[in-house]
């Protein structure tokens, strides 16, 4: 099967090029002026432009066990609309995907309905409970690409640099939720000047750095693989960049929300502006488009955590925390970041494609030869606006509901095939 | 342009200018009035129904709001969670759909979760009088408390307010910051930094003090908060008894204030701990008037909500 992309810009080393594209045997087979092959399929782009399929490594899929907010297909199908190919799989499931058995069901399930990739991200400690070390190895031999206990945090030092070494021992990174529990304590928001309006008790950004400040140590001493998981305070990012500097083999990762939103958003009790990390102030969010900018972000990561209306439609320091992101990523950072020319184009691109395939070495990323076609078509001079209806995810909890922002998928393309086609 | 108040929100007081407050404390001043009389009961709001929606539990607020409505002859009917259904699981949403089918005209909501009040408003239509929302806000205390002191100074102007306590915890303390700066007068809030909320100066423009002398000094009014045994237990304190040295209102320390500065307490109080008797049953005291005037402050509010008249 042979397709043509024709009529587009194809973003090539961080460039929009006028050029066709051919694609053969699931592979981009040629990028050149004119392709003059014959093709079974054509997709005039209407002068859009082609990027590679983006890759999110921070996803919660809700399969198995919370299928009322999400399932895999479901959310995949939302994450094809939002213009990716391959998404990694949060192990906080129910039961928790801490075993073989487990990761091999997502896998199943992605292979039989997925509309991108799935990579699983196995937990870190048996049940996510903090108490032992998972099967990781026997689960690295199954597929997974990372450990985590997202959601969670593993308080026991002892027991982290235990998990560390381990991970090490079989070269598997550890993704951690930086979260102290007792400084966190009941917190809604975050601490500072919308926690004192709202009588909201505060989430200090001190309860992510003193745990980000403890696990480079512990990584260190351990010699493994640290990635930081939606990082969002101005010290945390400090605390990476001394890392850094030192040679550590320490990356991080930022979500679409704390690039765009402060806790101000929070000011009228809206649920969809609750989760965690929560939304920081202004001089934080500057501090991460700032690290973005300059590189020390290693990539943007949705954190896309579906709950449904009846869970989030409640008192707000009773609604579970957490918003979707797939479907809304690139739209709104492109709306809100590239347009207003505080970020190029490439940046976001980039951080959404090619950067984050090297956090955790996952295929895909750049647009090149003999690569599998994974793409996806984007009009930036078209709009699109988010509403109820039009939203793929079985969950509606975004912040950015019935708002238009620029830019609209047109298509998404994986191995050759169309996942996400704009009606 | 006289003030309109038919179907308004009471959230807290930011919505409410300082025309608004002071038409409010005129509306009381009639309320009082009547509250003096014989036969304390005015028929303005005969067929109407408030509905008293109490999440947290507290008597006295409850009281004064119900009273309040009988007072100006609505129907009453009180739903608490204590005995009710959200206890089993239900959630506010249904709760207040469940309500709002049976004809509510007007909520007062009393809940430890901020922002429900204005959910109560999202889910039923009706106009909500908040009557406290977890720390967030207290809008007819502080009313009550202005009122109060506008009635015994005539003018809140220039007035140096100090309120002493748990700020942190202090939902009485946001709104009368809010209400008070509006009507010009300058607030001093005081207590140990760990019970002191971030930013304070920025968000509301007081000034924050955590000594108490200093924030005594020249006091034209000082009001004394309830110091509650569980903050010790959270680790912001470590006994009654040094909190009590320290910030305790007594015949000692409220020598640095004016001599004829007036002592307020939004209660229940904890004698001898953050006020000593002497003060609490002083001369200068109005603790017990605040309460009387608290029935006032919600029958000038539901009158002016719902009579249409304003």
């Amino acid at each position: 099967m042979k397709t043509i992309i024709k009529n587009a810009l194809i973003y090539l080393d961080g460039k929009l090029e006028r050029k066709e594209l051919l694609i053969d045997n699931k592979r981009i087979a040629q990028i050149a002026d004119t392709i003059f092959d014959k093709a079974d399929q054509i997709i005039d782009a209407g002068g859009a432009c082609v990027f590679p399929g983006f890759i999110d490594i921070h996803a919660h899929l809700r399969d198995p066990g919370q299928t009322h907010k999400e399932d895999i297909k479901s959310g995949t199908q939302s994450a094809a609309k939002g213009g990716y190919t391959l998404v990694c799989a949060m192990p906080n499931t129910d039961p928790v995907t801490d075993n073989i058995a487990s990761v091999e069901y997502i896998q199943l399930r992605a292979k039989e309905y997925g509309s991108v990739r799935v990579y699983v991200i196995g937990a870190l400690t048996k049940h996510s409970l903090g108490e032992e070390i998972s099967e990781m190895a026997t689960m690295k031999s199954g597929g997974i690409v990372a450990v985590s206990d997202d959601g969670k945090c593993v308080q026991n030092a002892r027991l982290m640099l235990s998990c560390l070494r381990y991970a090490a021992n079989f070269d598997i990174p550890v993704i951690i939720h930086p979260e102290d529990y007792a400084l966190a304590g009941k917190g809604q928001i975050s601490a500072g000047k919308v926690a004192t309006r709202t009588g909201l008790s505060g989430i200090p950004g001190l309860a992510e750095e003193v745990i980000i400040a403890r696990d480079i140590m512990l990584a260190e001493s351990a010699g493994a693989k640290l990635h930081i998981a939606h990082i969002s305070t101005a010290r945390s990012l400090q605390l990476v960049r001394e890392a850094k500097e030192r040679g550590l083999p320490v990356t991080c990762e930022v979500t679409p929300h704390h690039l765009v939103l402060t806790d101000e958003a929070c000011l009228n009790f809206d649920t969809n502006t609750k989760m965690k990390p929560p939304l920081r102030s202004e001089s934080d969010r500057l501090a991460c488009v700032q690290a973005l900018n300059d590189g020390l972000i290693d990539c943007i990561a949705t954190d896309h955590a579906p709950h449904a209306d009846f869970e989030k439609e409640r008192e707000f320091d009773h609604a579970p925390f957490g918003i979707i992101g797939f479907e809304t990523a690139f739209g709104i950072l492109y709306d809100r970041l590239v347009k207003t020319k505080v970020i190029e184009l490439s940046t976001l691109v980039d951080n959404l494609s090619k950067k984050p395939a090297k956090v955790l070495n996952l295929p895909g990323g750049e647009i090149k030869i003999g690569v599998k076609a994974d793409l996806t078509i984007i009009d930036l001079n078209a709009s699109t606006t988010y509403t109820k209806e039009n939203i793929l995810s079985k969950s509606k909890n975004t912040p950015w509901i019935d708002q238009t922002i620029a830019s609209k998928v047109m298509y998404t393309i994986k191995s050759g095939i169309i996942t996400y086609k704009d009606q | 342009m006289k003030p309109q108040f038919s179907g308004r929100n009471v959230f807290d007081l930011d919505d409410y200018s300082r025309e608004d407050i002071l038409y409010i404390l005129e509306a009381t001043k009639s309320m009082k009035e009547i509250n003096l009389r014989e036969y304390k009961k005015i028929p303005t709001l005969k067929g109407k129904t408030i509905c008293t929606l109490f999440v947290e539990n507290s008597t006295r607020t409850r009281m004064s709001f119900e009273l309040a409505a009988n007072r100006l002859s609505a129907d009453v009917v009180s739903f608490q969670a204590s005995v009710s259904a959200l206890q089993k699981g239900e959630s506010l949403q249904d709760t207040v759909y469940t309500l709002n089918a049976m004809g509510i005209d007007l909520y007062c909501i009393r809940h430890n979760s901020p922002g429900s009040p204005q959910l109560v408003h999202k889910y039923s239509g009706k106009p909500v009088i908040n009557g406290g929302d977890g720390r967030h806000a207290h809008p007819t205390q502080a009313l009550l408390d202005i009122y109060s002191i506008w009635e015994k100074k005539g003018d809140l102007d220039g007035l140096k307010v100090t309120i002493v306590g748990d700020i942190l915890n202090s939902r009485v303390v946001r709104s009368n910051l809010i209400g008070m700066a509006k009507l010009g007068a300058k607030v001093t809030v005081c207590g140990p930094k760990t019970l002191m909320p971030g930013s304070m100066e920025s968000v509301y423009g007081c000034r924050v003090e955590y000594d108490l002398a200093r924030a005594l000094h020249d006091a034209d009014v000082v009001m004394g908060l309830r110091m509650q045994f569980e903050r010790m237990t959270e680790g912001l304190f470590p006994s009654l008894e040094e909190y009590s040295k320290h910030y305790v209102l007594s015949s000692q320390t409220l020598k640095y204030a004016k001599p004829d500065a007036l002592i307020m307490h939004p209660g229940p109080m904890n004698r001898g701990v953050e006020i000593l008797p002497e003060i609490a049953d002083g001369e200068h005291s109005i603790i017990v008037e605040q309460v009387a005037n608290g029935v006032a402050v919600r029958m000038a509010l539901m009158f002016l909500i719902l009579s249409g008249k304003a």
